[in-house]
């Protein structure tokens, strides 16, 4: 069962991975057609391979939850995997409303992205501490995800709407930001492609290390270090030796993965950016061409609105209902939830700006932009960087 | 303050832009105005555009300001940030002074100096939450009113200057009656409610999403209210409670009413060769616990609460307390927290030094030590100190810190047939002193045996019914101004033509594409999207992007 069920993630990634091709077809054959209403054939196979790729991931969703036992949202790999698939399907729903193809070009890449990163993680079936047994994990965590990929529907729609509303001609602080939206993307890239890299050269190397309570530990790394432990001594024959010893309160190893991730992302874009000869959102205009702002700015509006009200029941109200069962407490300040909160209170910001200071538009376009990159550091970060009684997720 | 009369007869209240009846426009300064209409409530009176004199006018004029709100909702998401740095005071276990300092450096002693270890417990973050939640309250009372008025007295037939001023407006020279009947029904299965007056029609729908925001907000302020009840003594409870395996104690905050007996704590963890699936996993990360569970009985106490007196108790229920399935009775909840194990007692064999030949086992019940132990022969042992929880104090003497057997330490008396006088021996975990001299017996360590104490929250909450009621009115509020749109359609008879108009509080596309389905089939001009018009029209001046 848990191979079937790897395989159909498998199948679902490659099917993404040629949608988006489709949806660029789409996008390029429509400019033909000038501007025909309703989507063209390049159109239709797209969002139909989205959908048996989505048809697909459910699939693997519920095979492995039979394999389980439990729904498979209980690790950083599952709950990021599920993520991914939360925001196709968030998309195809939207689809269905709006009829555009252009926002498929831009959200599944960011699926696939997410589907990536995710299984960098470890993919085994993991088995549930005492806290996580309750059937609130699947109504909590599912109910979370798919508000917050329909939220990122929005950034989606933003990306677009400033793709195509900044004026490339001149570089200034706009195209600089945007630029480095596209960079942060690549990076995301870079470190799928180094882990990969690594992992299938089956790279290790051990280190015995003093940590902050001056215990010795062994370190595993699965890149070669640049940033060495504290007063690390490197323990494989012929491993790579530390250029930089990092003091006992810095994770090394997390500090490693991410210079090397964005150094394979500075690569990346370098080598994008001298094919294309522009930065990579002057390239994507002509994509754009066609879409009108308003349309793009009320997509990325209405992902909010529906989004927002299914993000506050799952990451708050389901959360507290659950947190009350399994710590006693409905609200502890632990830093998820912070976290939660602190996202909620953004789009909470976010809906009062547009309605009584009319930030349409542009301005709202970068927010969707900001409310994204919250909800990633929700989603990275606060897992993999600060503790907290959510680091299981880890 | 005068009242505004209205050339259609309405009499407005003073600081009214669009009349609430026909949407004229009243104020002067926005009456030569070409550009489309802002809508928003209605352009109804609101008390913050109105007065500004007195003090509580200036109050509540700072707290109206969505600007406010808003800045309120962002210095608190900031501010949140700050606290997630590094662990919040609740989740450290060593005093925060220490803490901090020992575990991130200079870094950590400054955030433990600056308060932000107990940020969302500090006086000047409870005191913005205070803050947004006024603003909640005077932003909804400035605003709900007036336009609860202005969408109840609005006429059918609507100023001219209203209708022309719309986002979607539209001419049509002549309707003819049967296309008329057609919208009629269109707009009827489109479940719009349809009102006519003098030939001119008006069609609405989805007038209540207009209050979400006021009911979320009416959600959120119960919430809030229900989160200030806790400081009220006696509405919240929450106690730790350990209880060692087979002992009775009183529940805290019960009025010494209820017992808990914990006959047995379990720890189970998952087993790799049973739990086939999990193998992987399980070899990677060692162990896995996969449950904590202590097994309980409640007791009622019977007799009158005497001190001194045993009290006599009646037994409500047998409970398996595990953690996400809490013990629950008269409104209080008793969860599976924590659990440790505390050594139980210890057992030396009176050994001859030389020979090494034992002479009889010693256990010791560390929580009730014998004062002698007789091994018979002429052997028996003393017990002359005990310390449970061993430490040298300031003086150096030997002392303890608690009578929880930690560290438990013992002054021995060894007696036998050829040392009748005994030989005194200092016994402590890993440590024999001998005080006076060598001696020729020990007492040598045999074992140790421990039993499990559960760690258990007590837990009442008697405000939490106001935190549910406040969520779930929040989230209708929430979903009401979400999921649905206030769409209002006017056909009127203007100038011997007929004219069309439409406001959406939202989601245009959503009714520019309703209005087409409504208008299919008939012979009318579907209206135009005047921002859109604009829009393209500046997309061409820029030379068409």
């Amino acid at each position: 069962m848990a191979a079937i069920s790897s395989n159909l993630l498998f199948i679902a990634f490659i099917l993404y991975l040629v949608a988006t091709l489709f949806y660029g077809g789409s996008i390029k054959a429509n400019k033909d057609l000038n501007e025909k209403k309703g989507t063209n054939n390049w159109g239709k196979i797209a969002v139909f391979l989205t959908i048996v790729g989505f048809i697909s991931q459910l699939g693997y969703f519920i095979t492995r939850w039979i394999a389980a036992g439990h729904a498979p949202v209980s690790n950083m790999f599952e709950f990021t995997t599920f993520f991914g698939m939360a925001l196709v399907g968030a998309f195809i729903i939207i689809y269905f409303i709006y009829r555009t193809t252009l926002l498929g070009l831009f959200t599944m890449p960011v699926a696939i992205l997410v589907i990536a990163y995710a299984s960098m993680f470890p993919r085994e079936i993991t088995p549930l501490i005492p806290a996580l047994q309750s059937y609130w994990l699947h109504i909590h965590v599912t109910t979370a995800a798919i508000g917050e990929a329909i939220l990122s529907i929005s950034f989606a729609a933003g990306l677009i709407y400033l793709v195509k509303a900044i004026d490339q001609t001149k570089s200034n602080k706009r195209t600089f930001w945007l630029e480095i939206v596209m960079f942060a993307l690549i990076a995301v890239l870079g470190f799928v492609a180094v882990s990969s890299v690594f992992s299938s050269m089956g790279y290790n190397e051990k280190f015995n290390w003093v940590d902050k309570h001056d215990n010795q530990v062994v370190l595993e790394y699965k890149m070669p270090a640049l940033t060495g432990p504290h007063e690390g001594e490197l323990l494989t024959k012929g491993g790579f030796n530390p250029l930089v010893e990092m003091p006992a309160i810095i994770n090394a190893k997390k500090l490693n993965t991410v210079i090397w991730s964005l150094m394979a992302g500075v690569v990346l874009y370098g080598l994008i950016r001298v094919i294309l000869r522009k930065r990579i959102a002057s390239a994507l205009k002509p994509l754009v061409k066609n879409i009108n702002l308003d349309f793009v700015d009320e997509i990325s509006y209405r992902s909010v609105l529906i989004g927002f009200p299914v993000f506050t029941l799952g990451a708050l109200i389901f959360a507290m209902i659950w947190a009350h069962m399994a710590w006693s407490r409905f609200w502890g300040w632990d830093p998820k939830e912070v976290w939660a909160l602190i996202t909620f209170l953004f789009y909470a910001a976010f809906l009062h700006l547009r309605l009584s200071k009319g930030w349409h538009g542009e301005k709202s376009a970068w927010l969707a932009v900001v409310g994204f990159v919250i909800i990633m550091f929700n989603l990275v970060a606060v897992n993999l960087v600060i503790a907290g009684l959510h680091s299981y997720a880890g | 303050m005068k009242d505004v009369k209205c050339e259609c007869g309405h009499v407005n209240p003073h600081g009214t832009v669009l009349c609430e009846a026909c949407g004229k426009v009243l104020d002067e300064q926005e009456k030569d105005n070409k550009e489309l209409l802002d809508m928003r409530y209605e352009g109804s009176a609101r008390r913050s555009q109105t007065y500004n004199k007195t003090i509580i006018d200036k109050i509540w004029n700072f707290f109206s300001s969505v600007k406010v709100g808003v800045w309120l909702i962002i210095i608190i998401l900031v501010a949140s940030i700050f606290g997630t740095i590094l662990p919040q005071e609740m989740y450290i276990n060593l005093p925060p002074d220490i803490y901090y300092e020992q575990e991130y450096g200079w870094f950590g002693k400054l955030y433990y100096q600056l308060g932000l270890h107990d940020l969302y417990g500090s006086w000047w973050y409870l005191l913005l939450i205070a803050m947004l939640g006024t603003s909640l309250v005077i932003c909804s009372l400035d605003r709900v009113v007036p336009l609860y008025k202005a969408l109840k007295v609005q006429r059918v037939t609507r100023h001219e200057g209203y209708l022309k001023r719309q986002r979607i407006f539209g001419v049509n020279t002549h309707i003819d009656s049967t296309d008329m009947i057609s919208v009629k029904k269109h707009l009827k299965e489109r479940r719009y409610h349809i009102r006519e007056e003098n030939g001119d029609l008006l069609a609405e729908k989805g007038r209540f999403s207009r209050w979400g925001p006021y009911v979320n907000h009416v959600g959120l302020i119960i919430f809030l209210i229900g989160g200030m009840l806790r400081f009220i003594p006696g509405f919240y409870v929450n106690e730790n409670l350990w209880i060692k395996e087979g002992e009775t104690a009183v529940i805290p905050e019960t009025g010494e009413k209820y017992y808990l007996k914990n006959t047995k704590f379990i720890l189970q963890h998952y087993d790799k060769n049973k739990d086939k699936t999990f193998e992987k996993a399980i070899e990677e990360a060692g162990q896995v616990v996969k449950n904590y569970q202590s097994n309980t009985v409640l007791y009622k106490r019977v007799s009158k609460n005497l001190p001194g007196e045993t009290p006599e108790l009646k037994k409500i229920k047998e409970f398996k307390v595990r953690v996400n399935h809490p013990l629950t009775f008269v409104g209080y909840s008793i969860f599976q927290s924590s659990f440790r194990s505390e050594l139980k007692a210890m057992t030396f064999n009176l050994t001859n030094k030389k020979t090494t030949q034992a002479y009889g086992e010693v256990k010791i019940d560390l929580e009730d030590p014998k004062a002698k132990y007789d091994l018979g022969n002429g052997y028996s042992v003393e017990i002359l100190n005990y310390f449970p929880d061993f430490e040298f104090n300031k003086d150096g003497e030997p002392s303890t810190k608690s009578r929880v057997p930690n560290n438990p330490a013992f002054i021995f008396r060894m007696t036998a047939p050829d040392k009748p006088k005994g030989e005194t021996s200092f016994v402590a975990i890993k440590q024999t002193i001998e005080p006076f001299g060598e001696n020729q017996y020990k007492m040598k360590f045999q074992g140790i045996q421990t039993k499990n104490v559960s760690g258990f929250t007590v837990r009442k909450d008697s405000s939490l019914w106001v935190i549910i009621l406040g969520g779930i009115i929040f989230m209708i509020g929430v979903m009401q101004g979400a999921y649905w749109n206030h769409r209002r359609v006017w056909i009127q008879r203007k100038k011997g033509q007929v004219w069309i108009a439409a406001h959406t509080n939202k989601n245009w596309y959503g009714l520019k594409k309703e209005i087409d389905t409504v208008l299919t089939g008939t012979n009318i001009k579907v209206p135009e999207d005047q921002l859109q018009v604009d829009n393209a029209d500046n997309h061409k001046d820029k030379g068409g992007v």
